[in-house]
């Protein structure tokens, strides 16, 4: 069996794989939460419980409604992103104009308010959901067997990225977008309904959670608390991205997901907190993150 | 750009005039009465997280600081005081006197790192490296993990109290209770809170007029941090155990609750808001409706309806009858 620096390789890229797949969680998340913060200035706090409740979605769509993966993979979304826009119109934007810290008190207190109904309901133990029938199985690559579904949330992940970046760098919508969020006045004065966009926004923003959502939802158990955690750690990864650049976000998404499936090879211990730690080092050298632009 | 919560006009309030004194002589009596009429454990619980409402409120009202991890001063202090007490056999003083000196340390190292960002930046840092203490907590031996640090003894403060006397310990929790909500209104009223409170009005005019703003909320960082850990030492002595809930970023989403619901900047708010959310939780444990859920509704109904919180709600309402009465 051949080895590299003394591990097993297939361990070692078992490892990688987990790690590609939690980035892709990572930088689906951090995605969203670049994407409504450049426009609104709010930290969404409920990304974490978008995203639990996008999971929810697709599970509650299969056991009551019968309907399966590949149509929960879009309605899950709307669902969720219906649901974002509402509180955005009857709640968020009464903050705006406020100091931007309400904002996250305001999710935040959302996130609590999702995940304590939900684990009211359905208690802290996780639902299975099985992949689609398509999906199942493993190929094997030569060097290793890569179970087919999480080779496709990979790829789809990555795609999702992609297509989210373009739709905000080359489409109309997206220049629109852009032009807001370096100045929201002028752009009005231009004809473009503002507070309209900003709706579109979160409702995006959530819907990218609520899509990363369903994707998880074969991988990991659909459980009230799967957001809570995650989220932290996103968090962290848009301290060390920086959320000036949507790029940005994505690509540190992806690394720190590897190298925290790389610590797991190499120092089990502290797989959970390299990411932490990561950040306090980019504090040190560089304070407003990788791709970031000094406020 | 200095991130401005409590309104300016609220400080005033916390100069002591003459109703003012007459407001604390009341409270005190009340405080020293209250054992022999509720139950002197919930009293001290309410005690223990006034103090650690009031230590966060002196980040967030006077320098304008949203911490999202200070579970990690609470907890930690909890741990390093229990563990001073149970397994050193130190006394429940000195025990104490570890708790905020390791807090103390935990915040020069988390507040030198979170200082570098402001605003909403400042509050993800501090979760995220509250989440990597609760991480370090789990793993390391001395914390006994899931199980937490249980049967601490209460034993003798300086060897004369004997704090498995209830009373006993609830005289020595509102001292020291007292002595923290003390330490708070010298700061806050002394020459290095009101640069902290210029920093926090406008922290560009704070560094034109010479002041390194960041030395003075790095300060502001520790004492608070120090405080907190007062407050969750306390904690460990009186509920005689050290668990990994007091270090995870729910414990600090519920101290910023309590602030943000008495009122933040104002001096009594966060007892205020502790008493109410302790009392609540107490009342609500014998039921089975979800306190998440609640807590929750609670921070959606404070941001979007009454940011002054209960004290600066009352205040504000006393105020304008003094000016209409003029």
């Amino acid at each position: 069996m051949s080895t590299i620096f003394g591990i097993p390789a297939p361990a070692l890229y078992g490892q990688i794989l987990i790690g590609l797949i939690n980035g892709s969680f990572y930088a689906l998340l951090s995605l969203g939460l670049a994407v409504i913060f450049g426009l609104l200035r709010v930290i969404n706090f409920a990304h974490g419980a978008q995203y639990m409740l996008g999971a929810f979605a697709a599970y509650g769509l299969l056991s009551y409604a019968g309907i399966d993966y590949w149509p929960s993979l879009v309605l899950a979304p709307l669902i969720v992103g219906a649901v974002a826009m509402a509180i955005e119109r009857t709640m968020l934007s009464r903050l705006y104009g406020l100091d931007p810290l309400y904002g996250l008190l305001l999710t935040f207190g959302l996130a609590l308010i999702f995940e304590g109904a939900f684990r009211y309901w359905f208690g802290t133990s996780g639902k299975p959901y099985s992949p689609p029938a398509q999906l199942t199985g493993a190929v094997n690559l030569g060097f290793m067997f890569l179970p087919i579904y999480r080779g496709w949330v990979v790829i789809a992940s990555l795609v999702i990225c992609l297509g989210t970046w373009l739709l905000i760098e080359k489409t109309r919508l997206g220049s629109y977008l852009r032009a807001a969020t370096e100045n929201a006045t002028l752009v009005q004065a231009f004809g473009v309904n503002v507070p309209r966009l900003l709706t579109l926004t979160y409702g995006l923003g959530a819907a990218l959670a609520a899509l990363a959502g369903v994707l998880a939802a074969p991988i990991y158990q659909v459980s009230p608390l799967m957001g809570s955690n995650l989220i932290i750690i996103v968090f962290a990864v848009v301290v060390v991205g920086g959320m000036g650049s949507i790029l940005g976000a994505i690509i540190t998404g992806y690394v720190l997901g590897v190298l925290e499936g790389l610590t797991k090879v190499f120092y089990a211990e502290a797989s959970s907190i390299v990411i932490f730690v990561v950040m306090a080092i980019v504090l040190l050298v560089r304070p407003a993150g990788l791709f970031g632009r000094e406020a | 750009m200095s991130v401005k919560v409590g309104s300016p006009a609220l400080d005033r309030q916390d100069g002591v005039g003459i109703p003012m004194k007459a407001f604390a002589a009341l409270a005190l009596v009340g405080l020293l009465a209250a054992p022999f009429v509720f139950y002197p454990v919930l009293l001290m619980s309410m005690l223990c997280f006034a103090l650690f409402a009031c230590a966060f409120n002196l980040l967030i009202g006077y320098v304008g600081l949203l911490s999202f991890g200070h579970a990690t001063f609470f907890g930690g202090a909890a741990y390093f005081t229990a563990h001073a007490v149970k397994v050193w056999g130190w006394d429940p003083l000195a025990g104490l006197l570890l708790g905020v000196l390791g807090a103390a340390a935990l915040g020069l190292l988390v507040g030198f790192l979170a200082i570098r960002r402001q605003g909403i930046y400042f509050a993800m840092i501090t979760l995220a490296l509250g989440q990597m203490f609760a991480f370090i907590c789990l793993q390391v031996p001395f914390t006994h993990g899931e199980d937490g640090i249980q049967g601490v003894p209460r034993g003798h403060l300086l060897g004369l109290i004997d704090l498995n006397d209830p009373i006993a310990m609830y005289y020595v929790t509102l001292a020291v209770f007292l002595f923290g909500f003390f330490a708070v209104w010298r700061i806050v009223n002394s020459p290095f809170g009101n640069i902290l409170k210029a920093i926090r009005e406008n922290e560009r005019r704070a560094i034109s007029l010479g002041y390194r703003v960041d030395r003075y909320k790095l300060g502001a960082f520790v004492m608070s941090a120090a405080l907190a850990g007062l407050a969750g030492g306390t904690k460990a002595i009186v509920f005689q155990f050290a668990t990994l809930t007091d270090v995870q970023w729910q414990m600090s989403g519920e101290v910023i609750l309590m602030t943000l619901l008495g009122g933040i900047g104002t001096l009594i708010g966060p007892v205020v808001g502790a008493a109410f959310v302790i009392a609540l939780q107490n009342y609500l444990a014998s039921s089975d409706f979800p306190v998440t859920v609640l807590i929750g509704i609670i921070f959606v109904v404070c941001v979007l309806l009454f940011r002054r919180g209960i004290a600066g709600e009352v205040m504000e309402l006393l105020k304008r009858r003094q000016s209409k009465q003029v």
